[in-house]
């Protein structure tokens, strides 16, 4: 059976539900190795919370990789791919991810796709494109198939692992020392989960006028993610951070509500592939409700904070 | 010092984008400067203007590269209006189409002959999206890497370059020595709109066309291809209910129908 690597994704000393997910996508095309690239001392722990379909963990530990980045992870990674040849290398779709997978198509001369939703066992790489507008499958057709797959597109097989752990030790090449890392501060969460990973969002736009309460009163009944659209962002009403769209976050949860919001094409990019969406606008002639699969016509004011009292009823 | 900037002619963000035999169709579309390119463009610029200015014969130069259509002079002389010096585009029908590894090939080639000491990019492309490029220049030149950046300080005397690189994992606080490779994130600066000055001495400012063989890389096949691409069908509205006071109530029922709570 060919061999395939995974890139364990984790923040901090936590893996993340997405690296399960790049396990359960990547079995459907042979034996799944997942490669830690950790701190000093960091490693053992991480491998023993994975969970999903892995076969092997290969974990290389390195302060190199804290110290010099992306282009630090992406050299000791290509290195493994190109002694050990896999057919494929999926890594998580985010900022980090990507980088990596750029990098490391450069030094093993391989074909990239980024932002797949699904890949095939043939590796066929299922990707949507233009704001949702567009279905396009791809392959890599030269080189180990480096594929970053988004975070929630396939729902994972939690299976526990046990898996062979081997430690490797290799040296991060001078070239990939350039940029140093000089502080690193981490992002201060809430106790939300994080947008891209959430399997519900709640977004807030203009409707809103700034008083995001009821928004993330109802986010929190649900366990929710909360989002904002550019109007919201830009007025400052929300942390950029959250936005959804176009030149923000794009999001694929299972549930997507949006309160408040009109629909631009840019707030729409970032949204249209969530599996169900619900719509809470004043305007009945608002775009967005184009694409609800439940719409109301109503002032988010007066609708969540019933919705958010009936979900709560219903927990208890 | 020399700064290289990256930008793409795309399609307008509010123009329907279309697929024609697995490449994008760059021909009938209403096509614009990269909206995330006009941050780095306006970045650069404001960083040789904090160190005396680019006028000709200066110190300090900024060069627009980019590849694509012939009509993305277009967009080149947008970013030229901004005030940049002078610009040069790659363009070649073998180039159509191209992939993320032989775009970063070709733009790097270009780049490492320029003798530049930083190149800024955006992010990404309002377009592809893929937002590798910037990383992938950074590996095929042996430069550093100092992308997301929200803010960007550079020393010339010292050859120095800082940022902070902004993203979901945090604030990092990244310094190199020249050459560098500096992706810019949109918050980290309002790109001026060109001047009716810039906008004129633009039309007089050198676009450079270079075709592959001057580049001096041989045509080659991609090493990633789109099979198909299909319109998705729109999706299908649902129910849309006007609220009466019983919206929410039908909302939550809607959602334990559909197991979502």
């Amino acid at each position: 059976m060919s061999n395939v690597f995974i890139l364990a994704d984790f923040s901090g000393d936590k893996v993340s539900k997405t690296t399960a997910q790049l396990a359960t996508v990547a079995a459907r095309i042979g034996d799944v190795t997942a490669i830690i690239l950790s701190a000093n001392g960091k490693g053992d722990a991480l491998a023993s919370s994975l969970v999903g379909p892995i076969s092997n963990v290969v974990i290389v530990e390195s302060n190199d990789f804290a110290q010099f980045g992306v282009a630090a992870c992406a050299d000791g990674l290509g290195q493994l791919v190109l002694e050990r040849k896999p057919v494929a290398l999926l890594v998580a779709s985010h900022a980090f991810g990507k980088e990596i997978a750029g990098r490391v198509a450069v030094i093993c001369e391989s074909g990239i796709i980024t932002d797949a939703i699904d890949v095939a066992s043939d590796l066929v790489a299922t990707q949507v494109i233009f704001g949702g507008s567009t279905t396009v499958h791809s392959k890599v057709s030269q080189g180990c198939a480096i594929i970053t797959l988004r975070p929630n597109s396939i729902e994972a097989k939690l299976d526990s692992a046990t898996p062979v752990i081997e430690k490797t030790s290799l040296t991060i090449n001078e070239s990939a020392k350039k940029a140093n890392v000089n502080s690193t501060q981490p992002p201060i969460k809430g106790g939300r989960p994080e947008l891209t990973e959430a399997s519900v969002v709640v977004s807030g736009g203009r409707g809103t006028n700034g008083d995001f309460s009821a928004v993330e009163a109802f986010a929190d009944s649900l366990g929710a993610a909360v989002g904002a659209s550019r109007a919201a962002t830009d007025a400052g009403w929300y942390p950029h951070s959250h936005q959804v769209g176009q030149t923000g976050k794009t999001v694929s949860p299972q549930l997507y509500v949006a309160c408040g919001i009109s629909g631009a094409i840019q707030h729409r990019a970032g949204m249209q592939t969530s599996k169900t969406i619900i719509v809470i606008n004043k305007d009945p002639e608002a775009p967005i409700f184009e694409l609800a699969d439940f719409g109301v016509v109503g002032d988010l004011f007066a609708v969540l904070p019933k919705a958010t009292e009936g979900i709560i009823a219903r927990k208890s | 010092m020399k700064i290289a900037v990256c930008v793409k002619q795309v399609p307008d963000s509010w123009a329907e984008k279309k697929m024609v035999n697995g490449v994008l169709d760059r021909v009938n579309v209403d096509a614009v400067l990269n909206d995330l390119d006009e941050y780095a463009v306006e970045e650069a610029l404001r960083i040789v203007e904090a160190h005396g200015g680019n006028q000709e014969g200066g110190a300090h130069s900024v060069t627009l590269i980019s590849m694509g259509p012939e009509r993305a002079t277009e967009a080149i002389r947008k970013a030229l209006s901004m005030g940049a010096n002078n610009a040069i585009l790659i363009t070649d029908p073998a180039l159509a189409g191209s992939d993320a590894l032989l775009t970063s090939k070709v733009l790097s080639k270009v780049i490492s002959d320029g003798g530049f000491d930083l190149v800024f990019c955006g992010t990404e492309s309002t377009d592809a999206r893929m937002s590798v490029i910037p990383a992938m220049i950074s590996a095929q030149l042996g430069w550093a890497q100092l992308t997301f950046a929200g803010s960007v300080e550079v020393d010339p005397s010292s050859s120095k370059v800082s940022i902070t690189r902004v993203t979901d994992e945090g604030v990092d606080l990244m310094s190199a020595q020249f050459p560098a490779v500096v992706g810019v994130i949109e918050k980290i600066n309002e790109p001026r709109y060109p001047s009716f000055k810039g906008i004129m001495s633009a039309k007089k400012k050198s676009i450079e066309i270079r075709d592959l063989a001057s580049v001096g890389i041989s045509a080659q096949k991609p090493w990633s291809q789109v099979i198909d691409a299909s319109t998705r069908p729109a999706r299908e509205a649902g129910i849309k209910i006007i609220d009466d006071g019983s919206a929410s109530e039908k909302l939550v029922n809607f959602l334990a129908e559909k197991k979502l709570i």
